[in-house]
């Protein structure tokens, strides 16, 4: 749907482009190592190792991994349990596999979802998420405030009978801005967070909450605004029963004034959307 | 054939099971040590055999509800153990009645009956004390392809059950054994010599069949049998010839070499649900079933038994794991199979009800109104461990489309073990801002939805006479005045006294009434809400703040659901769920003036 735009892209975006390529390369290729037994912080480590080997320094996040029932975050009530575990690999199960790697002083968010072997609610969860990734570019669109979008989104899910699993996110954000990160020599990080990115989410918000606009983007009050210019890594998650999916990937918003150029996502050649294409070829 | 083929049978009605079945049977006889074994065959040879195992003081009869409903879809073998019914007793009794003696007689039938392949065995009460021997026993490997034991565990696995206790007497497992050694009354009397068999003859024989009628609410009809006195007369030596050898020296190595289904029924006055604890570690392979009934369910509930045999029968037959055993989630043992019907099944608690039911295993018709949703909570219940599932829509204030509903789910699915009451629609508004037209809608949907649907299902469910449970989602406002919902508490509370009384009225035919009293919970009855009194913009924003505080409370409605589980398993009658609904109902009993001050504050919207 975005091809035209995808053609004349800035050299920015390019460069956002290549990183967020990379990391799903990367989560394509640490899923097809999973085997039964690997545990969360191994796959969370094969990431990061992948990751490393191809240039890349800095994180927006360190690499997450999700197995089984912690797809649907079970029982998340703070923050450090989102930190991979020792929870081990079984068969059936479905993972999700989480990065944000910092490339060239480009940024990636992602979120890949797979299962290993067969997984009838897995599947079903992973087709559904396509209405999601539609509507909310629809009502981006449209400019409508991010906090209507996100009860949109939020309602589709209940129709649809799953449960809004990003809400036990951090302010319970279905999306956050990302932006370049200026690269350094050392790259600390805090909680997981890369200390640059922290720096620049930190400084949007104070911007931001001067000109009355987030960088998060949450069900509050401080995201009752039109969609803001830039780029937002988007992350809609579906829990149902114990089974959680979610893609995550970067939607570019701009001040055009052509609906289409308005805002579209990054790339559109990306593991789940080839998923639901072959889907629809196969029906 | 699926379970659904199985299960599709058990809308029948009980009044073609008098015994009809048993009349139509193929009767031969089987000549073993010194007896001859009555021997009676229903259904298709060719068709995988059950043979029923009856128990004491019974005869073969005591299946023939359970074998009519079995025929159609397997070989049914039922013989009378020696000294029952019509087959010879040894002579002399003494002796005579050892399991060796037994299994004998056992493999003595199924070479008759099916000489080629192995057999299902089905044992009730002493039926199943004996089939656990011939299932642990050498000599019958390769003959049994599957057992299911309902009320009667093994000698060996028993004894061993009292030694553990005695040997380590912790206050809990001390309790455990003078509870089952109170229920095992009836074995110490049946040692003493004569009298047994003398009051068998005389009273106790005549009496017994009211006994049954007024304790285990058998229903009346073609059992016991006339030959009940002599039956028990001679059955005595079981006990005789057995249980004191057996529990004193237990076998080590009574290990089932077959699948093993465990029916427990919940309310058996002779064994504790207890002694089944570790039965994983004697039968590998083992599918638990819970059924709340008393100890003689061939007669009290032979559907829901065909139903779990034909399933188990089916899945062991093929080799692939069960659909049922499949189910992983709470109460599986309890609801796996069973066929449950949810209104307003749609979204929010009915929503997360049925998904709870259907990873319980068992089948669900979703109700809605809205047909999109009910076919989608149908649709995700299949995923999630619903052998089979459908959606329907129907208004359930709509009499005839619900009196539709009831007629079709009956021919259809069967009749329904578990109804839950669940549509239900909101209305705030002062009393007297609040229109005749909006009580009447409120009323029609909230208490006129619950009365149809207890009049036509519970109906069905009582006409069946096999027990069931009917759950009635009221409301915390039941019993919590306020200024705010003086409709939608009106209709709620109604909701509950009516559960209550209809409670009272079917507690006698085994069928349980709940009515769930949630408290505020994350669902969307707060948008889809009227609120009278004001205008439409104002309405609007009052049903947005609503869901936003509801939101912020964020009692999710899958723990309702847990909470309906449990309730139905418990029998329980009245049930707060929430923390705030549960001090709503301490303060409505004990400080009702407390409650009438807080009736009084304005809502913050």
């Amino acid at each position: 749907m975005t091809s035209a735009v995808a053609g004349e892209l800035s050299a920015e975006l390019r460069g956002f482009r290549e990183v967020q390529t990379l990391a799903y390369a990367c989560a394509e290729a640490v899923a097809a190592q999973l085997r039964p037994g690997v545990t969360e912080r191994e796959a969370a480590r094969m990431q990061r190792e992948w990751l490393r080997e191809r240039g890349v320094r800095d994180w927006f996040h360190l690499p997450f991994a999700w197995f089984g029932d912690r797809t649907a975050f079970v029982n998340f009530r703070v923050p450090l349990q989102f930190f991979p575990t020792n929870r081990r690999l079984e068969p059936g199960m479905p993972f999700i596999l989480d990065m944000a790697p910092v490339y060239r002083g480009f940024t990636a968010d992602i979120g890949y979802s797979g299962c290993l072997g067969l997984n009838p609610v897995h599947d079903k969860l992973l087709a559904d998420l396509e209405a999601h990734r539609e509507l909310i570019l629809r009502e981006v669109r449209e400019r409508r405030p991010l906090r209507e979008i996100y009860e949109s989104v939020d309602r589709l899910m209940v129709r649809q009978g799953y449960a809004n699993r990003h809400r036990a996110y951090p302010f319970g954000v279905i999306a956050h801005k990302v932006d370049r990160v200026k690269e350094r020599r050392l790259t600390p990080h805090l909680f997981g967070f890369g200390t640059q990115s922290l720096k620049g989410l930190a400084s949007d918000a104070l911007h931001g909450h001067r000109d009355g606009w987030s960088p998060l983007w949450s069900p509050y009050k401080f995201s009752d605004h039109p969609p803001r210019k830039g780029l937002w890594a988007v992350e809609p998650h579906l829990g149902f029963r114990g089974t959680g999916a979610k893609f995550e990937e970067i939607l570019v918003v701009t001040d055009s004034k052509d609906p289409e150029q308005s805002a579209f996502w990054l790339d559109d050649d990306l593991p789940h959307v080839r998923r639901w294409a072959e889907e629809r070829a196969a029906a | 054939m699926t379970t659904g083929d199985i299960a599709k049978g058990t809308g029948r009605g009980t009044d073609k099971g008098t015994g009809k079945g048993l009349r139509d049977a193929r009767e031969r006889w089987v000549r073993t040590g010194g007896v001859e074994l009555c021997v009676a065959e229903l259904g298709d040879p060719e068709r995988p055999t059950v043979l029923l195992v009856h128990g004491y003081p019974d005869s073969k009869e005591v299946w023939s509800e359970v074998a009519e409903r079995l025929a159609d879809d397997f070989h049914v073998v039922l013989y009378d153990v020696r000294g029952h019914g019509r087959s010879t007793a040894p002579r002399p009794l003494r002796g005579g009645f050892t399991l060796e003696k037994l299994t004998d007689d056992f493999l003595a039938v199924v070479d008759a009956v099916s000489p080629d392949g192995p057999v299902h065995v089905v044992g009730h009460d002493w039926g199943s004390v004996q089939s656990w021997e011939f299932v642990t026993v050498k000599r019958t490997e390769g003959r049994i392809a599957s057992f299911t034991s309902m009320s009667g565990p093994s000698l060996d696995h028993f004894g061993h059950w009292i030694k553990k206790r005695m040997t380590r007497p912790t206050p809990r497992q001390v309790g455990q054994l003078l509870g089952q050694g109170a229920k095992s009354w009836y074995v110490y009397m049946l040692h003493t010599p004569v009298l047994p068999e003398l009051a068998w003859r005389g009273p106790l024989g005549k009496q017994w069949p009211k006994i049954l009628q007024r304790m285990e609410k058998v229903p009346a009809g073609d059992y016991p049998t006339a030959s009940l006195p002599q039956d028990a007369a001679h059955g005595a030596w079981l006990y005789r010839d057995n249980v004191r050898a057996r529990l004193r020296r237990p076998r080590a190595d009574a290990y089932a070499h077959a699948p093993v289904q465990l029916i427990t029924p919940s309310g058996d006055i002779f064994l504790s649900e207890r002694l089944y604890d570790e039965l994983e570690l004697w039968a590998p392979q083992l599918v638990r079933r819970t059924l709340p009934a008393k100890h003689w369910v061939p007669r009290t509930r032979p559907d829901r038994l065909a139903a779990w045999i034909g399933e188990f029968v089916t899945a062991n037959e093929d080799g692939l794991p069960s659909q049922a055993s499949s189910a992983t989630g709470k109460h599986a043992d309890r609801f796996g199979g069973q066929l449950v019907l949810v209104t307003g099944a749609g979204s929010g608690i009915g929503r997360a009800t049925a998904f709870a039911f259907a990873e319980a295993g068992a089948r669900v018709v979703a109700v809605d109104r809205d047909a999109e949703s009910a076919a989608r909570t149908a649709e995700m219940s299949r995923l999630i461990g619903a052998p089979d599932a459908w959606g329907e829509t129907v208004d359930v204030s709509d009499e005839q489309a619900m009196e539709k509903l009831a007629a079709r789910v009956a021919a259809e699915y069967g009749v329904v073990d578990v109804l839950v009451n669940n549509a239900g629609i909101g209305l705030a508004g002062s009393f007297l801002d609040t229109t005749g037209d909006d009580w009447k809608k409120v009323l029609d949907v909230n208490l006129w939805g619950v009365i149809h649907g207890c009049r036509l299902f519970g109906k069905q469910m009582a006409e069946r006479g096999q027990g069931g449970h009917i759950v009635n989602t009221a409301s915390a406002a039941a019993y919590q005045p306020s200024k705010a919902l003086p409709a939608y508490s009106t209709s709620k509370a109604a909701v509950l006294m009516l559960s209550e009384c209809l409670r009272a009225e079917l507690a006698d035919q085994g069928i349980g009434v709940s009515a769930i009293c949630p408290g505020i919970v994350n669902t969307n009855i707060t948008s889809t809400s009227r609120f009278v009194g004001v205008g439409a913009e104002e309405e609007k924003r009052r049903q947005k703040r609503s869901a936003r505080l509801y939101g912020l409370r964020n009692y999710p409605p899958e723990k309702v659901a847990d909470a309906i589980l449990h309730a139905v398993v418990k029998n329980q009658a009245v049930v707060p769920v929430t923390p705030e609904a549960r001090g709503a109902r301490f303060m409505s009993r004990f400080s009702p003036k407390a409650l009438r001050a807080i009736a009084r504050l304005e809502p913050p919207l």
